[in-house]
């Protein structure tokens, strides 16, 4: 039976696919757009986070942490670190303390007397606040476009830490090849041309205009590319904490395994020393 | 035990004794991965993967037991639970990442041992049960797996289970109730969250239990062989212990390196970045795939694009689900007095060609569906179902098998490790007889 | 179809398994060696599966809680939260302090002085965790209009232990005094606790 049935089986499927590709052919390939035609995969960038054996260099994740405190943390919070979070970095108890405590934005919590919705300054246990109370208070304040939190930006995006360094130093007037071979493509009013940017067309106004916008304390110039990057160092952070931890148990790991397979081919070879196979 | 000079199980300790008279368990052991169960002498690396698939199972499980520890299973605070388990948890992050990896291993791993069966005909008689329980198990995997990716509420996790959720929506008449009853909603949210996670702890409980019917299922005519001939006698095998947990040891050592890379180098290389966004359910991601291990499944289903009597969707999830229940009947299909592909040249190479298949029909799944994806995928899902159904009832019924050694223990002495045969038995007499 | 002993070639032992045993095992020390690796890694990978369980970074943040004390008159006590534990603080009458400063220390069973468990200055202040110490009950005593026991401290409802104004141990079941916590006053009128 099953002899029988089966090939009929896969010759009904065999035919339902011919016929689904003949209607493929048949159909008209999707017209180019400019969006893919002219968006970028982001630049290549080296940070000292990067491979194997990479390491967070904190002087850098501290410029990182000045430049999202004074220009991004406006609109975007970081609502899955917390203060006590920014000692990696390398601030001690005090200044960890001092941050939480002068942060702008301040906890939701209660009036003790009334029980009424109120505001109290951040502890280090708190996690960073959120910026808006909720979406719609975000998209009312920020043109209809909620800005994301972005705690974990440089892992939901693809090439993350690139695609986030690219994308603040991405902006400039569309082209005019764009226009001459997609003459609807148009930049709408509160919009800004980005070529890293999916639909080339973001919400954002460019974040990082011009150099010396921050004032870095350990002297380095804070032009808009090293700004891009201190802050995207600074986001691979939030985003991964962990990695130092991870790099570091992954070499012993990869040591431990290698001693490992050593042994058990020794064993191997002194069970089977005496069996042909 | 099946072979008469199998070694029985003599305990040296007394407490061993004292229990084995009372309860068994220590000769259960013995007889079943110990000296006591008779191995083929000539198995190569592809069979270290049963115990490694079985290795995978069991980091699974305590990494998950350890992780549910943590896991909040409620829609608003499930995404920040895993956060606070790579945050704050001790170690947190290295559970998490050796689960999500682990799942990618245990499916690296079946899959070879799945291609080993296929190529040297482990699912032929006498051991169509092993098979038919091996391909339960995967089935099994596939909805733990799937419900466990579910469970991180991400845009991933949650367009995940609207989109599988939705095969059933393709039955007729019934399909969307029944869909509504598995979500317990009309989309996904705490009620499914809630059962997807009590059925993701309970399944590999369940994936366990029909491992050990497997095994059991295996023991009855013992472990098949690269030579594609069954044993004769005791010159033919060895003890399980200490030859095959020595070679074992070492493919283990191995796949713990492997996937020692993944998780501590590339843990989120696997992953999709979407499924760092928290799940929201007024905007699907532009491009929704499925974890890698079901690419070639997702391309099949999304191949199938013309109404013909039946609705295109149902037609794809129709043969989503064929392409697996298909193994099912695979010992059935394969005719051949054969076993292995080595002996069966025109059907290696359908089989060489299936392989390059799947591994085209995994690029297209994860591919956006562009005109010759599309295209391409209409052909390669038509040479899975035709390889299975057609041209394996046909090759096996028609080609006449190379000769095969008479038996293992001569395999080893004139071929190469087995795994070709003798020379002489290719091209020389049908039933060559080494000189005595 | 050839039988099993026309298989066996000249110079190959039917039984290849038996011959390796009969060796002597120069290399044995591999296997073990492996194996004991093996061990040493299971070992190793245990630990973070365990430690997972301590507390994590989270809740070890929320250790230290202030605790506003400025409205507690003299007799009453309030109820705050200290780690997910009750934390008694109490304001002690004269009377009480005499109370407890009029037992004989060496009578105790777990012997302590109204001073050792409280600030020096602040004798009045009785700060401490409202957990009984024999199976972890919350006792009464610190509520307005609870039974405060006996010995007018505080008294456990579950199995009947009775704790005087210095919160100690005073008859039932449970081993020790109250636990007093490690504490400051941050100025008059705020503690830390932890």
């Amino acid at each position: 039976m099953t002899r029988i049935i089966a090939p009929l089986i896969g010759l009904g499927f065999a035919f339902v696919l011919v016929l689904g590709l003949f209607g493929t052919i048949t159909t008209a390939s999707e017209p180019a757009t400019a969006e893919h035609e002219f968006h970028l995969a982001p630049k290549p960038l080296e940070l000292a986070s990067n491979g194997v054996f990479g390491k967070f260099d904190k002087q850098q994740l501290q410029r990182g942490f000045q430049v999202y405190k004074e220009v991004c943390s406006a609109c975007h919070s970081i609502h899955r670190v917390a203060f006590r979070d920014l000692a990696d970095l390398g601030y001690n108890e005090g200044q960890v303390k001092a941050i939480a405590q002068q942060w702008t934005t301040e906890q939701p919590s209660t009036n003790p007397e009334t029980g009424e919705p109120a505001t109290r300054k951040n502890l280090p246990s708190d996690k960073f606040p959120k910026v808006y109370a909720n979406d719609t208070a975000a998209r009312a304040a920020n043109n209809n476009a909620i800005p994301p939190d972005l705690s974990l930006m440089t892992k939901a995006r693809p090439n993350g830490a690139a695609y986030v360094h690219s994308l603040l130093t991405g902006y400039g007037e569309s082209p005019a090849e764009v226009q001459k071979e997609f003459p609807k493509f148009t930049t709408p009013d509160g919009l800004y041309f980005n070529r890293y940017f999916p639909t080339l067309n973001l919400a954002m106004p460019p974040p990082l205009a011009s150099d010396g916008q921050v004032t870095y304390a350990d002297g380095t110039k804070s032009t808009v590319d090293q700004m891009a990057k201190d802050v995207t160092a600074f986001l691979v952070w939030t985003a991964e904490p962990k990695l130092e931890a991870r790099h570091t148990a992954g070499l012993a790991s990869v040591i431990f395994l290698l001693i490992f397979i050593g042994l058990t081919i020794g064993a191997y070879k002194s069970v089977w020393r005496n069996v042909k196979h | 035990m099946s072979f008469p000079w199998a070694k029985h199980y003599e305990p040296k300790a007394p407490v061993m004794k004292w229990l084995d008279d009372r309860l068994p368990l220590p000769r259960l052991v013995y007889n079943a991965v110990g000296a006591g169960y008779p191995v083929p002498r000539n198995l190569n690396y592809f069979w270290n993967f049963g115990v490694l698939a079985g290795a995978a199972l069991v980091i699974q499980i305590v990494t998950g037991i350890v992780l549910a520890m943590h896991y909040s299973t409620d829609a608003n605070t499930a995404f920040d639970s895993v956060e606070a388990i790579m945050r704050d948890v001790n170690a947190g992050w290295f559970l998490r990442y050796a689960h999500a990896n682990g799942a990618s291993m245990f499916f690296i791993v079946v899959y070879t041992h799945i291609c080993r069966g296929l190529y040297y005909g482990s699912y032929k008689a006498p051991r169509e049960m092993v098979w038919l329980l091996g391909v339960v198990i995967f089935l099994l995997m596939m909805a733990t797996a799937f419900m466990g990716y579910v469970l991180p509420w991400g845009q991933m996790s949650f367009w995940g289970a609207q989109v599988i959720t939705g095969f059933f929506s393709a039955i007729p008449v019934v399909g969307e109730t029944i869909r509504v009853w598995l979500l317990g909603g009309y989309a996904p949210d705490a009620a499914a969250l809630n059962r997807f996670f009590s059925l993701h702890y309970l399944l590999p409980f369940v994936i366990a239990g029909v491992i050990i019917l497997h095994i059991w299922a295996l023991h009855i005519p013992g472990s098949s062989n690269p030579a594609g001939v069954e044993v004769k006698g005791e010159q033919d095998t060895v003890p399980f212990h200490p030859y095959y947990t020595a070679k074992d040891g070492i493919g283990l050592g191995v796949f713990l390196l492997v996937f020692a890379l993944f998780l501590f180098f590339a843990p989120n290389m696997l992953g999709h970045p979407d499924n760092y966004i928290p799940a929201n359910p007024l905007s699907t991601p532009a491009h929704i795939v499925p974890e890698w291990y079901f690419l070639p499944f997702y391309a099949i289903l999304k191949s199938f694009t013309v109404d013909f009597i039946l609705p295109a969707k149902l037609w794809g999830v129709l043969a989503m689900f064929g392409s697996i229940l298909l193994l099912f009947f695979l010992p059935w299909l394969d005719t051949s007095p054969a076993r292995t592909a080595n002996h069966r040249p025109r059907y290696r190479m359908f089989l060489i060609i299936l392989l390059v298949d799947v591994l085209i029909l995994g690029y297209v799944g994860g591919a956006e569906a562009s005109k010759t994806n599309v295209l391409i995928g209409q052909i390669t899902t038509a040479y899975y179902f035709l390889h299975f159904l057609v041209i394996l009832p046909i090759v096996s019924a028609t080609e006449r098998p190379k000769p095969v050694a008479n038996s293992i223990t001569e395999a080893v002495l004139k071929g190469k490790g087995g795994t070709a045969p003798a020379k002489s038995a290719i091209e020389g007499s049908p039933n060559p007889m080494p000189a005595e | 179809m050839a039988s099993a002993e026309n298989t066996v070639p000249p110079g190959e032992s039917p039984r290849v398994h038996e011959d390796t045993i009969a060796d002597p095992r120069r290399r044995d020390y591999l296997a073990i060696g492996a194996v004991a690796w093996a061990g040493v890694g299971a070992g190793v990978i245990a630990l973070p599966l365990i430690n997972s369980m301590s507390p994590s970074a989270d809740v070890l943040a929320l250790s230290t809680t202030e605790v506003d004390v400025s409205a507690i008159q003299p007799g009453q006590a309030i109820k705050a939260s200290f780690r997910k534990q009750p934390l008694f603080v109490r304001n002690l009458t004269p009377d009480e302090i005499n109370q407890a400063n009029a037992v004989d220390v060496a009578s105790l069973r777990d012997p302590q002085s109204l001073k050792d468990r409280t600030k020096a200055g602040k004798t009045n202040w009785l700060v401490t965790l409202g957990v009984c110490t024999h199976l972890g009950c919350v006792p009464l005593g610190a509520g307005e209009g609870e039974n405060k026991g006996p010995f007018g401290g505080y008294f456990c409802p579950c199995h009947g232990s009775a704790y005087d104004t210095a919160g100690r141990i005073r008859s039932g079941p449970a081993p020790k005094n109250l636990a007093v916590p490690e504490y400051v006053f941050s100025n008059d009128t705020t503690i830390v606790v932890g």
